[in-house]
């Protein structure tokens, strides 16, 4: 038995439990919740859109002043759930929740290590995380409301605490609580990083990583150097609210009067908070790349084609998405040749992503398929990295972007091609590892219906928010029904309102699935899928430590499936290589 | 293994130190996109900056000498003590040109405060912020030299904090001459 796997109490296993396993799982359950949360404010919303200042039962999971006398959502509460949706859903479900919890789960056991580089720092990780989930909910039940100035919080609105309910409490919460968020987030990423550097087993060169490995390390590396830059973004912005500087306020009257604030630039925040933004999109993106590299290789019975080219397109996509943030900012003011230089290097990323979607496709390409939920979900995830990249081809180009700037467009854009691929790869995660991370199988059949139902929903509501945005719809408004030139959009509108409304119906389908099988799943056997990976090696009961006695020796690379002459259709990483074998 | 693990160590501090940077370099870098836009007030970088950037490289000079020392083994508690002391005279020094900034009518905040001075007070104190931690890590560093668990062979802490503090200085460098001269 390994020396790592003794006696614990309820509270360090369970709470402050340091093994990366069970932090993994703390991190899954978290964001399980906030998914819920913020999906529940969407549909709310979208309620209020299809149906513009009538009143539905599903108000009432809203605090009581959030609504009229006439039972309608109030206009700025509209903008206070778009905001936390927002905010939960990038921060809390995707990167957190994903790369909380795959990188914590997969990262030691890929790498044949017992635990993280320090399992202290690792809880440190979760429970910053946890604070900051409390701090954010709270900020619901304050007098005006949670941030309401969108999850990209601009100033003034945020730097203003008299400028709309939203920009006070609340908004001091939020700033709060993104600042632990990312604090705990920085101390992940740190602990990744090293472990992946100087815990890997005997024979695991970084040549023979698994690609979710490299997805991890890849995207802790963008969250070590990003997140930080978000932080002096937040501290410069905390002194314009508490205590009056003007680093983004300048020539401001409020109700007459004229506030003292000279000089400060809004852009100026734009600059740094995109500088985090646009590499975030690829920490929420890259995970599920990971997730899905596996997944597609195990269940094509092939080897992932193109593994260089794979790491090398993730290493090009992080370089790039540290200078093409502006692409974010064309409508700004921007200088048109400074336009075109971010139009350049936005247009670059396609050729790394297009890299890696035909290597999945020529992964994909005459294989022995076995469409399991988590192989459904993780060609969902490709399906929907191309759809929405087509629409990125447009906003990525200023001249185009300029168009359809801030209309739904962009929001089925980044819908599809960040949301729906993350979120699909979350759940082939989920799928995928779940007899890993509870000893028990899920239930096949409700993971088919899940996939094609929420396949469905999705492409109901984000597909036609293209026809809305090139019509010229805007986002974020509280309703469309008083602008009589959108009126032929309403059809649209509670067609993506049903969609929406469906879709969160059957998450219900996984959430019962993945509870009932905790408990009642059939027992898994040590390698269900058949996989070649370190993690498949260990026993079926999860202990401190991840393998009884010595650690596993690597010979091979993580790809050996259907490998000619070998007797089986996969050969794991751990099983020597015979006398005259060439590696791959 | 723990030639792995303090190899890891060692590592975890430089990301960390490698994010700390980032977070310095997106301050900075909004310092020059700003004064880039105008309505920005010049004012001269009182003197005690000169003398804190002097006493923090000397204090990182003690500590390469102490690790010099450790390495023969020899006392090094006295040398920690200093640095420990010279730390806190940069704080003085710090809070001593803030003093005199505002006697010179550039403040942090409030009516007549330019964001050129809310930048100097910004980067400064959150440079303080961070060597708070350096402190701290010193404060730990001569209490286990108090204890002798530092030896020739096994000095780990002292190598943790000599590194940390480097950065520290570097970090003040790289801000006094961007601050003087950018």
């Amino acid at each position: 038995m390994s020396e790592h796997h003794h006696k614990e109490t309820f509270i360090t296993k369970y709470i402050f439990s340091q093994d990366h396993k069970m932090i993994a799982k703390q991190f899954l359950i978290t964001g399980m919740f906030m998914a819920i949360v913020g999906m529940l404010m969407s549909a709310i919303f979208r309620v209020q859109l299809a149906n513009p200042g009538e009143s539905s039962f599903l108000y009432n999971l809203l605090p009581g002043d959030w609504i009229n006398e006439a039972g309608a959502l109030n206009p700025d509460k509209y903008l206070a759930l778009v905001t936390m949706h927002g905010t939960i859903l990038v921060f809390w479900v995707l990167t957190a929740g994903l790369s909380g919890t795959f990188a914590n789960f997969l990262i030691p056991l890929q790498i044949g290590a017992r635990d993280m580089a320090s399992g202290f720092i690792n809880m440190l990780s979760y429970w910053f995380f946890f604070i900051a989930t409390v701090i954010l909910i709270s900020s619901i039940y304050v007098q005006g409301g949670p941030a309401s100035g969108g999850w990209t919080i601009y100033p003034p609105l945020s730097a203003l605490p008299q400028a709309i309910p939203g920009s006070g409490t609340g908004m001091t919460l939020w700033l709060i609580s993104i600042t632990l968020f990312v604090v705990g987030s920085l101390l992940g990423g740190l602990n990744y990083i090293v472990t992946i550097l100087n815990l890997r087993t005997i024979g695991m060169s970084m040549k023979r990583l698994p690609l979710t490995v490299w997805a991890l390390l890849i995207t802790a590396i963008l969250g070590v150097l990003s997140f930080p830059v978000l932080l002096s973004c937040g501290l410069l912005l905390i002194f314009d609210r508490s205590f009056g500087t003007s680093f983004y306020l300048s020539d401001i009257i409020i109700n007459g009067e004229m506030l003292h604030n000279v000089g400060g630039s809004p852009i100026l925040f734009e600059h740094l908070f995109w500088f985090l933004g646009h590499p975030e999109v690829y920490i929420i993106l890259l995970p599920a790349l990971g997730i899905v590299s596996e997944v597609i290789a195990v269940n094509s019975r092939k080897p992932i084609f193109g593994y260089k080219a794979m790491v090398g397109a993730l290493l090009l996509i992080a370089f790039l998405s540290f200078i093409v943030w502006g692409h974010h900012m064309f409508m700004t003011g921007m200088n048109p040749f400074l336009g075109s230089v971010f139009t350049f290097t936005t247009l670059l990323i396609a050729i790394p992503s297009a890299v890696k979607v035909f290597n999945y496709l020529a992964t994909l390409w005459r294989a022995n398929i076995r469409f399991t939920p988590a192989m459904l979900f993780a060609i969902g995830t490709v399906s929907a990295f191309i759809t929405g990249g087509l629409t990125g081809l447009i906003l990525g180009d200023s001249a185009l972007d300029i168009n359809v700037h801030d209309t739904y467009f962009v929001v089925g854009h980044f819908h599809i091609v960040m949301g729906l691929s993350a979120i699909y790869g979350m759940f082939a995660g989920v799928y995928h590892w779940f007899p890993k991370m509870y000893g028990r199988m899920m239930n096949k059949n409700l993971g088919y219906l899940h996939f094609w139902a929420t396949f469905i929903c999705a492409y109901g509501v984000f597909f036609p928010m293209h026809f809305l945005g090139l019509a010229g719809l805007p986002r974020r408004y509280y309703t469309n029904s008083a602008f009589p030139m959108f009126d032929g959009l309403s059809d649209i509108n509670s067609i993506i309102t049903f969609f929406a409304l469906t879709g969160a119906i059957v998450q219900g389908i996984f959430i019962f699935n993945f509870i009932y099988s905790i408990f009642k799943g059939p027992k898994a056997s040590t390698n269900p899928w058949k996989s070649t990976t370190l993690e498949w090696t260990t026993p079926v009961e999860r202990i401190h430590g991840n393998w009884p006695g010595d650690l596993p020796v690597v010979t091979r690379w993580a790809y050996d499936y259907s490998k000619p002459g070998a007797s089986e259709d996969f050969i794991p990483q751990n099983v020597p290589l015979k006398e005259g074998e060439e590696e791959h | 293994m723990n030639t792995v693990k303090n190899k890891a160590l060692k590592q975890l501090l430089w990301v960390g130190m490698g994010s700390i940077a980032m977070f310095f370099a997106g301050l900075t870098s909004a310092y020059i996109v700003r004064k880039a836009e105008g309505n920005w007030v010049d004012f001269i970088l009182p003197e005690w900056f000169v003398y804190s950037t002097i006493v923090i490289v000397i204090s990182s000079l003690i500590l390469i000498f102490a690790t010099q020392r450790i390495k023969k083994n020899k006392e090094i508690f006295t040398l920690i003590v200093i640095v420990f002391l010279l730390g806190g005279l940069f704080t003085y020094l710090q809070i001593n040109g803030w003093k005199e900034l505002t006697s010179m009518g550039v403040y942090l905040t409030g009516e007549g405060s330019n964001v050129a001075g809310s930048f100097l007070y910004v980067l400064t104190l959150s440079h303080l912020v961070h060597l708070a931690g350096g402190l701290i890590a010193l404060l730990v560093t001569a209490i286990n030299v108090k204890k002798k668990k530092y030896n020739s062979e096994s000095y780990l802490g002292l190598e943790i904090t000599t590194i940390y503090w480097h950065f520290l200085s570097a970090l003040w460098l790289y801000l006094f001459f961007f601050l003087k001269y950018l």
